[in-house]
């Protein structure tokens, strides 16, 4: 019998996995339920759903969700994603992974995929270390936080906008919520579902067992307590306003939402129709 | 179809025949990042693969290039890159993700000299043993050198099967003095060739990624067709679930190293000339094989018994071949474009029964029949 026997969203779970690595308090449980909610409320069909993942915490959701899924190389998930989507544009693809996947060893793609308006969704989850490998500091890790390789605090490595650098790439879809606002979360997914183009959603997450443990919350829910205070919703907001400030509030919200541009792949296929036209002119 | 090459003779580079080989092939999706002395088949492609609905693109490096093709081929389409030693090494990691999913890929190397950004628009053969262990952990891998354009052509399409049969990278070598040699190439009407297509699952009930058949192969499932594909560069199970134990590791291992080493009959290509008497056997490949040939001409016609072995297959290694050849003659002599990288090899598969010589440079340029000729001289 299955250990999720009767929840709404168990036909999604490959439940003889479980259970799961993540630690208890990760926010992955929340993410992991929220998207499977999204595409049963949305009524997508699963077969129909591919995800990619990296590697690290985030990236371990491709093996648990039942749809068809691919844990590639650390950092270069979107890339792979990209293939795929080309070669299959009726897939939905679906990028899930972690901060230090997709912003540090894989940044330059997410930036470049963004340019290129790549038609994904990127589920960027945020927890602020390296969760995986014991709690190293990592491209989001806020200054003056505690990591296992900032044992003096961080005050060396300041942090990406991540909301603002998709934003500035060209992402068509850029939203920011944590795993505190679950609805928010998968009204998001679902609007996001439900676009084409490079869609990215942030969700700042909780790492009690390394990120917490090192900054006086060692309790799952003073992580999600910390959410809750600190996050603020706000309607339409500017990307430039979402850095992070430990111990600030942050901004949350849909700051980016672009109908109808362009994607990557429907200029391939202008591309290809433009060179097979002349072929036939000619012969 | 739209934009495919009419059959007769073209004169081609071997950049070009390479690019031709690999849209003869069925090669539907391209993905690279500018580097020399390379850059003549992502042109080619750029402007071929759209005659043929085919898909290119100009990646941010060349690790995404190599992730993309990946993606791609799991995708339905057969895909290449194209790369130059820098870019080679940048692309280790996702050989290992493409060997360990099972995934049929095609990297054409067009090599120069190294290491690091060595001599960009020279000749070298350095990336030998690169590609044979470049990505890190046990594993077999597949690895062509053609020495002529014909055989760019011929080998390129011999890639895409092969990749496609055996579910793997496979790794073209070539160089830059091929790479930018124009010669002629006859290219055979299509239904003179076989083209091989993956194995694929029909039915996604009992369906497991990884169980493999009696050859050693799974058969590949199409994506978003409801197979429930699970697949990881973590060892794993017939499910395609992490499996982080040792007896997962041998297990999955063996059959990925047993896959090709099995069948490597079916792989493995050689000529050999003049080769039934000689007593000296000069063994080369890539555009070094050229100056081989002539070398052993020209030692004829001084009365030595000299034959030439050229492989087109590096990897695997036609161990058996050797063994066989050096228990009939006195020496081998070597001749390519880098330190020994297959002398060392011929040394090995010998077991002792001849003696093995090296000839050759480290790279900016050929190695000249005379020099080759010297050293059978020295050796007889």
């Amino acid at each position: 019998m299955s250990l999720l026997a009767g929840h709404p969203t168990e036909k999604y779970v490959r439940t003889d996995r479980l259970p799961h690595i993540w630690c208890p308090g990760c926010g992955m449980g929340i993410i992991f339920n929220a998207f499977a909610s999204a595409i049963d409320q949305l009524g997508i069909d699963p077969r129909k759903i591919v995800v990619v993942s990296g590697i690290g915490c985030a990236g371990r959701a491709s093996g648990y969700w039942a749809y068809d899924g691919f844990h590639t190389t650390h950092g270069r998930p979107i890339p792979f994603a990209m293939g795929l989507k080309l070669a299959r544009p009726d897939l939905h693809v679906v990028v899930i992974s972690g901060d230090g996947d997709l912003l540090a060893i894989g940044g330059n793609h997410f930036i470049h995929a963004a340019r290129r308006n790549v038609d994904i969704l990127v589920i960027l989850v945020n927890n602020f270390n390296y969760g995986m490998t014991g709690g190293q500091v990592g491209p989001t890790t806020p200054e003056g936080t505690r990591t296992t390789t900032t044992p003096y605090g961080n005050y060396l490595e300041p942090p990406f906008n991540a909301v603002w650098l998709a934003a500035a790439s060209g992402a068509v879809y850029v939203a920011r919520w944590t795993v505190y606002h679950v609805r928010n979360l998968i009204e998001s997914i679902k609007t996001a579902m439900q676009m084409r183009g490079f869609r990215v959603i942030e969700v700042v997450s909780t790492c009690p067992t390394d990120f917490g443990r090192r900054n006086r919350m060692p309790d799952p829910l003073d992580n999600l307590r910390y959410l809750k205070e600190h996050a603020v919703y706000k309607k339409n907001p500017d990307p430039k306003e979402a850095e992070i400030v430990w111990g600030k509030k942050f901004v949350i919200g849909e700051f980016v939402k672009i109908e109808a541009k362009e994607t990557f792949g429907d200029r391939i296929r202008r591309i290809i129709e433009i060179a097979q036209s002349r072929i036939r002119g000619k012969s | 179809m739209v934009g495919e090459i009419k059959p007769g003779t073209y004169f081609w580079s071997g950049n070009d025949a390479i690019a031709e080989g690999a849209i003869f092939a069925g090669c539907r999706f391209f993905a690279g990042y500018p580097i020399t002395p390379s850059n003549e088949i992502s042109e080619r492609l750029s402007w071929r693969l759209p005659q043929v609905g085919g898909i290119f693109v100009q990646m941010e490096d060349e690790i995404a290039s190599i992730a993309t093709i990946i993606g791609a081929s799991w995708g339905g389409l057969k895909a290449m890159t194209a790369t130059s030693g820098p870019g080679f090494s940048l692309m280790q990691e996702n050989i290992g993700l493409a060997v360990m999913m099972e995934v049929p890929i095609v990297i054409a190397n067009i090599q120069r000299a190294g290491p690091s950004t060595g001599l960009p628009t020279m000749i070298g053969m350095g990336d030998v043993q690169q590609a044979r262990w470049g990505t890190h952990g046990p594993h077999e891998i597949i690895a062509l050198a053609p020495s002529t354009v014909q055989e760019a052509f011929d080998l390129t399409i011999k890639a895409f099967n092969l990749a496609e049969k055996f579910r793997t990278p496979v790794i073209l070598l070539a160089d830059e003095g091929l790479s930018h040699m124009y010669e002629r190439v006859n290219v055979p009407d299509p239904r003179d060739v076989i083209i091989i297509n993956r194995k694929m699952a029909k039915d996604p009930r009992n369906y497991l990624p990884y169980r493999a058949d009696s050859d050693l192969i799974p058969p590949m499932a199409p994506v978003g067709e409801g197979f429930r594909i699970q697949s990881t560069g973590l060892t794993h199970d017939e499910r395609g679930y992490p499996a982080i134990n040792a007896e997962a590791q041998n297990k999955l291992i063996k059959r990925l190293i047993d896959k090709i080493q099995k069948r490597k009959h079916e792989i493995i290509d050689y000529e050999l000339y003049r080769g039934d008497d000689a007593e000296i056997i000069v063994i080369s490949y890539g555009s070094a094989a050229r100056s081989a040939k002539s070398a052993v001409d020209m030692a004829r016609e001084e009365n030595i018994k000299a034959g030439f072995l050229k492989l087109r297959t590096i990897w695997p290694f036609p161990d058996e071949l050797i063994y066989s050849l050096a228990k009939k003659v006195k020496a081998f002599i070597v001749a390519e474009i880098n330190e020994g990288q297959i002398t060392r090899e011929v040394e090995r598969a010998s077991k002792g029964q001849a003696e093995v010589f090296w000839v050759g440079n480290y790279g900016g340029r050929w190695i000249y029949p005379e020099e080759i000729l010297d050293k059978i001289l020295e050796v007889r």
